[in-house]
C-alpha cells in the first residue's frame, strides 16, 4: 500500500515551512554531465550522462550567484542502494543558506522537525547532541579524530553507534566528523582535524547530513582528486570533476546546507521501519 | 564470483567450500561510509546458521548446485542406494541425510537429488506416497470429521496422526514434504 496522503502531507508541509521563511524553491537538473565525487556513492548511468546523486553541485552554483536561501525537493538516484531503508530512486530535500554554519542549520533542522511532528500529531521526542569523539570514546574507547581508520570507523558506526542511538531513541545529532570523513564540509577553524559536519538520527536511523560548506576551491579540488584516486583503487568508475562547480566556490563566502531523505523521514513520522509504503519498489525488488 | 552487491535473500553461495544459502539480507550504509551487506546464512551441510557482513569491495564464491534424476535401487544396512536414470551410476544417501524422508522411499521410486560438486545435499521425493495403516484405534462409524485426529502407525513403522475415521488396513496418502496425512485412498 502506498501512503499517498502522507507523502502529499509531508511535501506540502516542507514547502510551507520553507516558504514561511522566505526560501526560494529551485529546480535543478536531474540528468547531469558528471556527479558529485564521493568515495562510496555511485551514480546510475543515463545514456552518456548520469542521474544526479544529489542536487548539491547545482545548489552551490546558485548560491554563488548571490541567492541566499534556497531549497529543492526532488528525486535523486544511487546505484546499488537497495534495502529496507534504501531505494535507488528516492526523494531528497536539500536546502542551503549563505552566511550560516552547521550549528545554524542544526537549529533550523530541529525547527523543521518540530514543525512536521506537530503536523503529523506526534509528540516531540528528546533531542540530544553528541560529538563523534565523545560517542566513539564511550562505545569503543577510541578517538577517530586523532587516530582515523576508515574500516574501523564504519564498523563502529554500524555495530555500536547506530544500535546505541536506536536504544536511547529520539532525535540525535552526531557532529564534528574526522577530517577524512569530511566529504564536502569545511574544516573547523579551531581544530583542523575536525570537519563541521553533522548527521541526524531519528530513533537510530540516519535521516540527514549537513555541513558548514567547504567554499575553498583549492581544497575542494584536492579532495575530489583524492576521492578519484580512492575510487580508482577500488575499481569504481572515476567521475570527472565539475570545473564549473569548483570555480563557483570562491564566489561563496560562507554557507551551510542540509540534505534529508524525505521517504525515510516520512517513514519515521508514520512509525514505520521500512520504506515499503513510501517508494514504488517496482523494478528494484 | 558474485560482487557483494549481487547478494540477496535466497541466493546460494559457497563459504569455506560449503554450500550456503542467504536466509536474511539487509543493506546498510552508515554515514556516507561504504556499503555493508549484512546476511544471515545457513550452511546447507551442517544446517547451522550464522551472521556475516560483507563489504562492498568483497567478492563471494558462487555455489554450483546441480539436480539430477535418480531411482531408488536397494537398501544396504542403513544406506539408501540410488541409481542415476541416465548413467546408472550409483549414489549412497545415508539415513542421517534423509531424516524422516527415509520412511517414504519405496522400491523403484523416482527422486531428484541435489549435488554440490559431487556431494549429495538434499533429495526431493514425489509430493505424495500411498501407504497402508498397520495400527490405530478403531474409527467411529460415520464420523467423517477430519479435524479430530488420532495416532496411527504405518506398515514401515512411521507414526503420524490421522483422522478418526481411518481404520487399520486403510490405504492413505501422505504428503512427503510435511510428513502429514493428506487423504484416504481406499478402505482396508
Amino acid at each position: 500500500m502506498f501512503y499517498l496522503e502522507e507523502k502529499n502531507k509531508i511535501l506540502r508541509n516542507i514547502r510551507e515551512y520553507f516558504y514561511n521563511k522566505n526560501f526560494l524553491e529551485v529546480e535543478t537538473p536531474i540528468i547531469i554531465k558528471t556527479p558529485c565525487i564521493e568515495e562510496h556513492i555511485n551514480a546510475i548511468k543515463c545514456g552518456k550522462f548520469f542521474l544526479r546523486t544529489s542536487p548539491e553541485l547545482f545548489h552551490k552554483k546558485i548560491l554563488s550567484m548571490g541567492y541566499n536561501k534556497i531549497f529543492e525537493i526532488g528525486k535523486c538516484f544511487r546505484d546499488n542502494e537497495n534495502g529496507k531503508l534504501h531505494h535507488p530512486e528516492y526523494t531528497m530535500l536539500e536546502w542551503y543558506c549563505l552566511h550560516v554554519g552547521y550549528s545554524d542549520i542544526l537549529i533550523e533542522t530541529y525547527e523543521l522537525l518540530v514543525f512536521l511532528l506537530k503536523k503529523f500529531n506526534r509528540q516531540i521526542p528528546d533531542k540530544k547532541i553528541f560529538t563523534v569523539k565523545e560517542i566513539f570514546l564511550k562505545l569503543d574507547n577510541w578517538d577517530p579524530i586523532t587516530d582515523y581508520d576508515p574500516y574501523r570507523f564504519d564498523d563502529v558506526l554500524y555495530k555500536k553507534v547506530e544500535p546505541y542511538f536506536k536504544e536511547i531513541g529520539g532525535i540525535i545529532f552526531l557532529k564534528d566528523y574526522p577530517v577524512n570523513a569530511a566529504a564536502l564540509a569545511k574544516l573547523s577553524d579551531t581544530n583542523k582535524k575536525i570537519a563541521e559536519r553533522w548527521e541526524l538520527y531519528l530513533d537510530g536511523v540516519e535521516i540527514a547530513n549537513a555541513y558548514s560548506e567547504l567554499t575553498d576551491s583549492k581544497e575542494q579540488m584536492e579532495r575530489f582528486i583524492s576521492c578519484q584516486n580512492k575510487r580508482r583503487y577500488n575499481q569504481l568508475e572515476v567521475y570527472e570533476i565539475d570545473n564549473e562547480f569548483i570555480n563557483c566556490l570562491d564566489l561563496i563566502a560562507t554557507a551551510g546546507g542540509c540534505a534529508i531523505g524525505v521517504d525515510r523521514l516520512l517513514a519515521w513520522l508514520c512509525n514505520k521501519d521500512s520504506l515499503d509504503n513510501f517508494v514504488y519498489r517496482n523494478i528494484f525488488d | 564470483m558474485y560482487n557483494a552487491s549481487d547478494l540477496k535473500k535466497g541466493l546460494k553461495i559457497e563459504i569455506d567450500g560449503d554450500p550456503c544459502t542467504i536466509t536474511n539480507f539487509e543493506f546498510s550504509k552508515p554515514g556516507k561510509g561504504q556499503a555493508l551487506y549484512r546476511c544471515k546464512i545457513k550452511n546447507l551441510i551442517s544446517g547451522n546458521t550464522f551472521d556475516k557482513t560483507f563489504r562492498s569491495v568483497e567478492k563471494v564464491h558462487k555455489c554450483s548446485l546441480i539436480s539430477r534424476d535418480f531411482t531408488f535401487s536397494y537398501l544396504n544396512g542403513k544406506d539408501f542406494i540410488f541409481s542415476d536414470n541416465e548413467t546408472y551410476d550409483e549414489v549412497i544417501l545415508t539415513n542421517d541425510l534423509l531424516g524422516n524422508k527415509s520412511y517414504f522411499i519405496v522400491d523403484n521410486m523416482r527422486v531428484e537429488i541435489l549435488f554440490h560438486n559431487d556431494r549429495p545435499l538434499d533429495i526431493t521425493l514425489p509430493n505424495f506416497i500411498e501407504m497402508k495403516v498397520m495400527e490405530t484405534e478403531p474409527g467411529a462409524r460415520g464420523d467423517t470429521a477430519t479435524n479430530v485426529q488420532k495416532p496411527a502407525k504405518l506398515e514401515n513403522g512411521y507414526e503420524l496422526n490421522v483422522p478418526i475415521f481411518i481404520n487399520e488396513e486403510d490405504l492413505i496418502r501422505i504428503d512427503t514434504r510435511t510428513g502429514e496425512y493428506a487423504d484416504r485412498v481406499s478402505k482396508g
